[in-house]
């Protein structure tokens, strides 16, 4: 018989928790649902815009009373529980209605802080909390004039500008000196004041209230210095207390909250409790993101797949107060230890300031242009170190080209035709309608939906601005540690510790070790942990090829058409008419109808038929020439000008430093593409300031560049250091690649991997610790012995023969 | 099952676990892929969303991820793992021994053949 599981509160935090336990055990429970109000599940973010008028109910609406009957979900909708017993594992409602459990979640939210003054409790006096609080505001609105807001905070500016919207005319009576004070610092603040009073709101400030005074409805407010204020309608935005009542009544522990451990039990472990309501480690949180990332732990947990824990959220509040735009996260105040860097440009009503702790963002507000919060928001949860990009911080993450979207930035601006994703072809009106109709709150949902930001990754800023400005501001980012795919709960760095510690050869051990729960993984964890056992491993790890992407299967790229590229290897990017005439012959031989020069400095044949690959394979070898491994995470080319050899400029030997390079590395496979370059002298025609690892030849020697990249967003390289020999070009070069396979993640560029440990680190690992790097060196030369076969030869001569080859032809 | 045109294209060893190997046809391939516990599975070798070659893609559970565009098909029915929408023509597929039988007459409900 299935278990009972009764859900009190029928909010957003409640309804979630049952959403994610669905997904994963649909037949576990039988499930009941008690909530105060008379609907369905909605979004409470939302009331704001249905005050506005920009919304109905029903928009609003996440699950419909349908949702509730398709799942088999017993909805006691508007029946309130009055109380829990413990002992006979039951809850009652306050018409008598009764359900038993073995488990019970309480989600029973928050309620409004009504101030303590006299005349609180007069006809007209409401929160701001619910759809009936809503409906008595629009009422309000059409009979009367005047309207009172006390508490500048979120809700109380919302609730405000609502109001002022449906024709009332408004004032903000707030405690403190400027508005908001919890997320924003003083400039930003006062910013936001002074662009409220032009569209016509009133301020009162560090106003506080004495008393409500009227008959039987609402006549004045009151203030401590005398003032009186007419008032037809009070609305009291003060602030939230979370709902503990019914807990505390059934003896349950409670302090501000009800008290939760880290699998979001209370004290009672057959009780757990989600959302406004709870206290975790000390902190209540308001917002959705943290009730979301409740949700899932706790439905995991109930599941009994009790692994994942719930930690704690870092928040951010990204809003949109009347169309304007604020970010907050962190500390953003500081204190003796921390620095500021600010930027304002009053003009352009824009301010960013930053609070920096060792070179660390420890806290961020924003106001006018947000599009680059969720960057520092991520910079601020990783804790890396900015040191290198210090100077230009405040301008942006977008301020190098990004390919494809250009100046684009502001979307608030953009049609809804506007292409926001340049990979799928995705606009922005596309995005507002799936995030409308299938109720998407996280990233991943709008790119599981849209395709948006799910190629490239580069429109991800965009998206996410979109979300933001969609549901309200308040959407659900994405965890801090990112699990590898949803196979798992671990991240990269735990699967790669694990591969390491617990001697993991294989890519079945790795999945047995740490119970994936996907009994075969899925097709974006098994390329990674394939990568991370053999870059492990070189010599015992077992490269399974069935879990390699198909490029790296059949070491050709696969082409739109399903045929197949081929490109020879081209050491250093230099060539000979023999290779040239073998190249025309095979071309010829197999009817090439493309034959193309890549970027690479190499020549490429298009069209091929995946049979064809191993003779035409074998074709080359005949010739002496190799794979070019253009289709792997793996070294790619080194491309080289002719240096001094010919170059009346050139001041070393590019081209040699080039295939002495090549030889070394070909065969390495990488966390993700590896490019290098090596120029004669600095006016760098092999652009080696754009790759991986670029080597700029001096007169004095040899500059080491590394992090580059000249795709979706253009990068230049930091400069490593300055080296007088090839032997030293050669170690720095094997060492910064193994640091590279050992340290960054599976499918991440050397330049969003040098961003994130920093290049300081990067000196430290390369330039400081001498014997470290010599280590890293040799490391990579060992594993080089098991890479460098050439994996054309072995399958001309008839490896992976089923790879190439129908099972049967018919008809 | 007696008006199937069955036909044998192989044994199980020729397919890898968790791979596919096509049979070749004019009207257009059949990728017949072979799951960790050894079930096959025959699917028209045409991804719904853009015509990728699902015989080429990594196979985990009873699921095939597209090479072109990671679109998730599913082995058993060709349906495209939700929020994705489309589906390519399964084909019966059976086993007698470890000799592969299939037909070429396509189950019913997806129109792609």
């Amino acid at each position: 018989m299935k278990e009972k599981l009764v859900l009190i509160g029928n909010g957003m935090a409640g309804v979630r928790t049952i959403e994610e336990l669905l997904k994963i055990a649909p037949d576990k429970y039988e499930i009941t649902v008690f909530g105060a109000e008379p609907y369905g599940n909605y979004n409470r973010i939302m009331l704001s815009p249905v005050l506005a008028g920009d919304k109905t109910i029903d928009e609003i609406m996440i699950n419909d009373l349908q949702w509730y009957q398709d799942n088999g979900i017993t909805l006691h909708a508007g029946k309130e529980v009055v109380s829990i017993d413990r002992k006979e594992r039951k809850v009652i409602a306050d018409d008598g209605t009764e359900a038993e459990y073995d488990r019970l979640l309480l989600a029973t939210g928050s309620n409004p802080f009504i101030l303590p003054v006299p005349g609180n409790d007069l006809d007209g006096v409401i929160g701001f909390r619910d759809i009936q609080d809503v409906e008595s505001m629009l009422e309000a609105a059409r009979k009367h004039k005047h309207a009172v807001v006390i508490g500048g905070g979120l809700l109380g500016l919302e609730a405000a500008n609502g109001l002022m919207l449906q024709g009332m005319s408004v004032t903000v009576i707030h405690l403190m000196d400027t508005l908001m004070e919890r997320q924003l610092d003083e400039p930003a603040a006062k910013m936001l004041q002074k662009e409220l009073e032009d569209k016509g709101l009133h301020f009162l400030m560090g106003a506080e209230t004495e008393a409500i005074i009227g008959h039987d409805r609402v006549e004045k407010v009151r203030l401590k210095d005398g003032t009186e204020i007419y008032a037809d309608l009070v609305v009291m935005a003060v602030g939230i207390r979370p709902n503990i009542e019914l807990a505390k009544k059934a003896g349950i522990h409670v302090e501000r909250g009800i008290v939760v451990n880290d699998t979001l039990q209370t004290f009672d472990p057959r009780i757990y409790a989600v959302g406004e309501c709870v206290q975790h480690r000390g902190q209540t949180y308001g917002l959705v993101a943290p009730l979301f990332e409740m949700a899932k732990v706790c439905a995991n947990h109930l599941a009994m797949m009790g692994i994942g824990r719930y930690e704690g959220s870092v928040t951010s509040t990204k809003l949109k107060v009347t169309g304007i735009d604020l970010f907050s996260a962190g500390d953003f105040i500081g204190d003796e230890n921390t620095e500021e860097l600010v930027f304002q440009d009053a003009a352009r009503g824009v301010y960013r300031k930053l609070v920096l702790e060792n070179n660390r963002i420890k806290g961020v507000v924003m106001y006018g242009d947000t599009i680059d919060g969720s960057w520092y928001f991520d910079l601020m949860r990783d804790g890396t170190d900015i040191t290198d990009f210090r100077e230009s911080i405040l301008f942006g993450q977008a301020h190098l080209g990004d390919s494809g979207h250009g100046e684009a930035n502001r979307v608030a601006n953009m049609d809804d035709s506007a292409e926001i994703c340049g990979c799928n072809g995705v606009c922005k009106g596309d995005i507002i309608k799936a995030i409308t109709d299938k109720k998407l709150f996280t990233l991943e949902e709008v790119r599981a939906h849209t395709k948006a930001s799910s190629s490239c990754g580069s429109c991800t800023g965009l998206v996410e601005a979109i979300l933001a400005s969609t549901v309200g501001g308040d959407y659900s980012v994405a965890p801090h540690l990112k699990p590898v795919c949803g196979c798992t709960d671990k991240t990269h760095d735990e699967v790669k510790a694990a591969i390491r510690d617990l001697e993991l050869k294989s890519v079945r051990e790795v999945m047995d070790k740490l119970e994936w729960k996907n009994e075969d993984g899925c097709a974006k964890c098994r390329p990674a942990l394939n990568y991370y056992v053999i870059a492990t491993w070189p010599k015992e790890g077992l490269d399974d090829y069935q879990s390699r992407f198909i490029n790296e299967r059949v070491h050709a790229n696969i082409q739109k058409d399903g045929t197949y590229s081929v490109i020879p290897r081209m050491w250093g990017g230099g060539t000979t008419p023999d290779e040239l005439r073998a190249i025309a012959d095979v071309a010829e031989k197999f009817n090439v109808r493309t034959v193309h020069v890549t970027g690479g400095q190499r020549i490429a044949l298009y069209g091929l038929k995946k049979e064809q690959l191993p003779v035409v394979w074998k074709e080359f070898n005949k010739r002496g020439m190799v794979s070019g491994h253009a289709y792997g995470k793996a070294l790619r080319t080194v491309k080289t000008c002719v240096g001094k050899e010919w170059c009346r400029f050139g001041t070393q030997d590019s081209t040699h430093i080039g295939i002495e390079l090549e030889k070394m590395t070909w065969g390495s496979w990488t966390p993700h593409k590896f490019k290098m370059a090596a120029s004669g002298c600095p006016r760098n025609c092999a652009e080696a300031t754009i790759k991986d690892f670029g080597v700029v030849c001096v007169d004095s020697g040899y500059e080491l560049h590394i992090g580059g990249n000249g795709g979706i967003k253009v990068r230049a390289t930091d400069l490593l250091c300055t080296v007088k020999t090839e032997e030293e070009v050669l170690e720095y070069c094997a060492a910064f690649m193994q640091l590279y396979r050992e340290d960054a993640h599976y499918l991440e560029r050397t330049a969003p991997w040098v961003e994130r440990v920093g290049l300081t680190y990067i000196k430290e690992r390369l330039i400081d610790d001498e014997e470290g790097r010599k280590e890293l060196a040799e490391r990579f030369r060992y594993s080089q012995q098991f890479a460098q076969d050439d994996p054309w030869a072995e399958r001309a001569e008839g490896a992976d023969a089923h790879e190439f080859t129908p099972i049967k032809k018919v008809g | 099952m007696t008006d199937h045109d069955w036909i044998e294209i192989g044994v199980l060893d020729d397919i890898p676990r968790l791979g596919a190997r096509i049979v070749e046809r004019s009207e257009g391939d059949i990728a017949v892929f072979r799951t960790a516990d050894d079930e096959v599975f025959a699917v028209r070798d045409k991804c719904p969303h853009k015509g990728g070659p699902l015989s080429q893609g990594i196979v985990s559970g009873k699921v095939v991820t597209c090479p072109l565009h990671n679109w998730n098909i599913q082995l058993d029915n060709g349906e495209a793992v939700a929020p994705d929408e489309g589906c390519a023509a399964t084909y019966p597929v059976r086993l007698e021994g470890d000799r592969i039988f299939l037909s070429l007459t396509p189950n019913e409900g997806c129109p792609n053949t």
